[in-house]
């Protein structure tokens, strides 16, 4: 079975008896049948947000670390240590607290952690310019035809990747390594921190058979139910279905069902992919439920998605608003708009009915909203002959996005007219 | 009831009402056409509860009575009769059920009572005028393009047909808008015609209209009041809700003051945008038009497809102008021109632009420019 040294990236055709690698010495070793043929990785920083704050301040090095907004937010990140008292991210903060008390509580810094993500995504893409990262911190990676170029195969060059990662910049990653997206993405998660875990096409099939339905991406909660109505609970009871009979109860998503249980999934890494959506949410210090304040909060952050989406070029034709009650209920509502547009007062006055309808005096933790349907910008605010100008209001927007740009983000913000 | 036509007739009497039926409907009877049979003549009407049309066709009638069946199933066996086919329909057999025979075939479809055929009530309808079909029909080309379907300014959502004074002549205008641009186009106002309210026609009743205007070539005669307009054909009579709503005030939308005009011949420009609009964007469709003393340069660009321009010689004497619009809006407009030439009358690269056919005052297009 080829064997790869983690540390040195020297390859073998077996296994080192002494447990040690023959040329670095390092016991660090990934062994697999398939080890030379699988080309597409996933990437994904090992606590990330943790991670940077400990190598920032090496004292926090073994304590628990939690990154995460104030009493009322969530984990956002933590590390290793906490997660040892049970705490896991996205988990709402005071629970958190309440499994690890003496855990170091660090405000996110998310232009530092930008800053960090970008260089990892640059040595990504000194090794193929196939990236296509799912966010700050995680990227897939298509390594196909690249053998010659870095002199060995993916599994190596990967080794090597993580490894100047970790000398360069501070910081751990792991790898998931297998023949498509879905399984890289599986893989990465079973063997952190540092981790390098490898799905052949050998073991795909027995190896998922055994993992709940939830594994498989896009079957979230309610999914998730309606299969275990239905008697499916784990990945393997789904290969007794035809593609027919899934598609035909699940919908669009059956066809899915159909191809991942089987270790099928023909998405191919694309770089750049554009967004899809644009969005901004906070959680309150303290529950709220009435519409008037609800709304005052949801000026803002119309604004910020709106200016976010003219720093992207696109336009939204559709906004989506994001509420979570106290008892962690999430609701979402969305409307198309009239056209699309980049501007955040359309988008805020646009969500206004959806929240009207919903601030029925229910209590709220957390209010999003975001632009849906993103078009090119040439497609946004055109030019109309009956409405007042949009492009004096355009103009507005862009000087205030200067002026933040230069000297800070939220100094200057429009108020509700 | 029971009578006997030929298929020929029926096709076309069916051809004129199915269309209005919609494919999907809550209420059953809604996708049904009524059959009233009467005196020789055989009646069919056609509902969506906004839009009503009656088609008149003679038949051999042997009992009077009346009856629906569904629109569409009915039309479909009737157009896949053989040709010169003679056509039974009967009511007389089993209750809620009308029988077809041509030739060899027989067809049994299900029947809803008459009674509770939701016809349009009647209702005063004080206007009244008559217009040759050329002219309905020119007052529609010229402006539907341009109708809005966006949901919000449901108001725009129809041509706005009104009379109104042009250079102190009484005229008929037809306007239409989606305020990215503007038709308008008018005839001296029928006799009949004064007095008449501002009335929003809807697309839908638009579209119906228009396919019975191809088959005329005689005169229509329409009355209105401020929620109803009613069409008479020789075959066929349209009634249509209006648009509940108040079309904005177009004129101050039009420009009175562009004073640096150009002048195209419409055919080579129109085919010059069409060629040079292959590069621009699916999406944006953007051309720009450079301006200069007796040139006119046409360019697209697309990050993702190149560049293309086209030069052409036109008519301008102004200062030179960059200006940007929407390449199918620019189609739209000079497919509706009849004359050889086109006169764009501009202001600047940000303010509506007016196009006219140089020989024909009748019809006015504004345009909003886009950013290039």
């Amino acid at each position: 079975m080829t064997t790869l040294c983690r540390d040195c990236g020297v390859l073998t055709e077996t296994p080192p008896v002494d447990r040690r690698c023959a040329s670095c010495g390092s016991p660090r070793f990934k062994s697999h049948a398939e080890l030379e043929a699988l080309t597409l990785a996933h990437i994904d920083c090992d606590a990330f947000y943790a991670t940077v704050e400990k190598r920032d301040n090496p004292a926090l090095l073994n304590r628990p670390v939690i990154v995460g907004g104030g009493h009322r937010g969530v984990v956002a990140a933590c590390c290793y240590v906490a997660r040892l008292s049970g705490v896991r991210s996205a988990m709402p903060m005071f629970k958190a607290l309440k499994a690890c008390p003496d855990a170091v509580v660090i405000k996110p810094d998310m232009a530092k952690y930008r800053t960090v993500g970008r260089q990892v995504r640059q040595l990504m893409l000194e090794t193929t310019p196939l990236v296509e990262p799912l966010s700050i911190d995680e990227a897939f990676l298509d390594l196909s035809g690249t053998e010659k170029l870095h002199q060995g195969p993916a599994a190596r060059t990967l080794s090597l990747l993580v490894k100047r990662i970790e000398q360069q910049l501070g910081i751990t990653a792991s790898i998931g390594l297998s023949y498509n997206k879905f399984l890289a993405k599986v893989a990465s998660d079973l063997d952190k921190p540092r981790g390098f875990a490898v799905i052949g096409r050998g073991e795909a099939v027995q190896f998922l058979s055994p993992k709940p339905v939830s594994l498989i991406w896009g079957v979230g909660a309610a999914l998730q139910q309606r299969l275990a109505r239905d008697g499916i609970s784990v990945i393997g009871q789904l290969l007794d279905y035809t593609e027919r009979d899934l598609s035909a109860r699940y919908g669009a998503i059956g066809r899915r069902l159909y191809r991942f249980a089987r270790g099928e999934d023909d998405r191919t890494v694309t770089p750049d992919a554009p967004a899809k959506s644009i969005s901004a949410e906070t959680t309150f210090n303290t529950d709220i439920s009435d519409a008037g304040e609800l709304a005052r909060i949801l000026h803002p952050l119309s604004e910020r998605v709106a200016e976010r989406l003219r720093n992207a070029g696109r336009g939204a034709s559709g906004v989506a608003l994001k509420l979570k009650t106290a008892d962690f209920q999430t609701i979402n509502r969305s409307r198309q708009l009239a056209k699309p547009t980049q501007a955040g007062e359309i988008l805020y006055r646009a969500a206004l009915p959806l929240l009207e309808v919903e601030a029925d005096g229910r209590e709220f933790r957390l209010i999003g909203i975001g632009a849906e349907g993103l078009v090119d910008q040439s497609q946004a605010d055109l030019p109309d002959l009956f409405e007042a100008a949009p492009s004096r209001d355009a103009r507005l927007d862009r000087a205030l996005d200067a002026v933040r740009d230069r000297l800070g983000a939220g100094l200057v913000q429009r108020g509700p007219k | 009831m029971k009578l006997t036509i030929e298929r020929a007739a029926l096709l076309r009497a069916l051809g004129h009402v199915q269309s209005v039926v919609e494919r999907r409907n809550t209420i059953p009877i809604l996708s049904n056409v009524m059959l009233r049979a009467e005196g020789g003549k055989l009646s069919l009407s056609a509902t969506d509860m906004d839009l009503e049309i009656v088609a008149g066709v003679a038949a051999q009638v042997g009992s009077d009575g009346s009856t629906t069946a569904p629109a569409h199933t009915l039309y479909d066996i009737v157009r896949k009769l053989r040709d010169g086919a003679q056509i039974e329909l009967d009511v007389s057999g089993e209750k809620g059920s009308m029988t077809l025979r041509s030739g060899r075939s027989t067809f049994t479809l299900a029947c809803l009572p008459p009674e509770d055929y939701p016809l349009m009530a009647g209702g005063e309808l004080p206007h009244n005028f008559t217009l040759s079909a050329g002219d309905l029909k020119r007052l529609i080309d010229r402006t539907r393009f341009a109708i809005s379907t966006e949901e919000t300014r449901y108001y725009l959502n129809g041509i706005y047909l009104h009379a109104a004074q042009s250079n102190d002549v009484a005229m008929l205008r037809a306007v239409a808008t989606d305020g990215h641009r503007l038709a308008r186009m008018e005839i001296p106002l029928p006799e009949g015609a004064e007095g008449m309210p501002g009335v929003i026609v809807p697309r839908k009743t638009v579209m119906e209209l228009r396919k019975l205007i191809d088959e005329t070539d005689g005169e229509v005669s329409i009355a209105l009041s401020d929620t109803k307009i009613r069409f008479h054909f020789d075959e066929a009579v349209l009634t249509s809700k209006l648009i509940d709503g108040t079309f904005p005030d177009y004129d101050r939308v039009i420009p009175a003051n562009n004073d640096k005009v150009l002048e195209v011949e419409c055919k080579l420009f129109a085919e010059a945008v069409d060629r040079v609009s292959t590069i621009s964007t699916e999406k944006s469709r953007a051309v720009k038009l450079t301006v200069e003393r007796g040139s006119l340069t046409l360019s697209a660009t697309s990050p993702e497809n190149g560049t293309a321009t086209e030069e052409l010689e036109v008519s301008y004497s102004s200062t030179p102008l960059e200006i940007g619009f929407n390449s199918r809006y620019l189609l739209d407009i000079a497919e509706q021109i009849e004359g050889e030439g086109a006169k764009f009358s501009m202001a600047d690269a940000a303010s509506p632009t007016i196009v006219r056919d140089s020989a024909d005052s009748s019809a006015l297009y504004v345009l909003m420019p886009m950013r290039v």
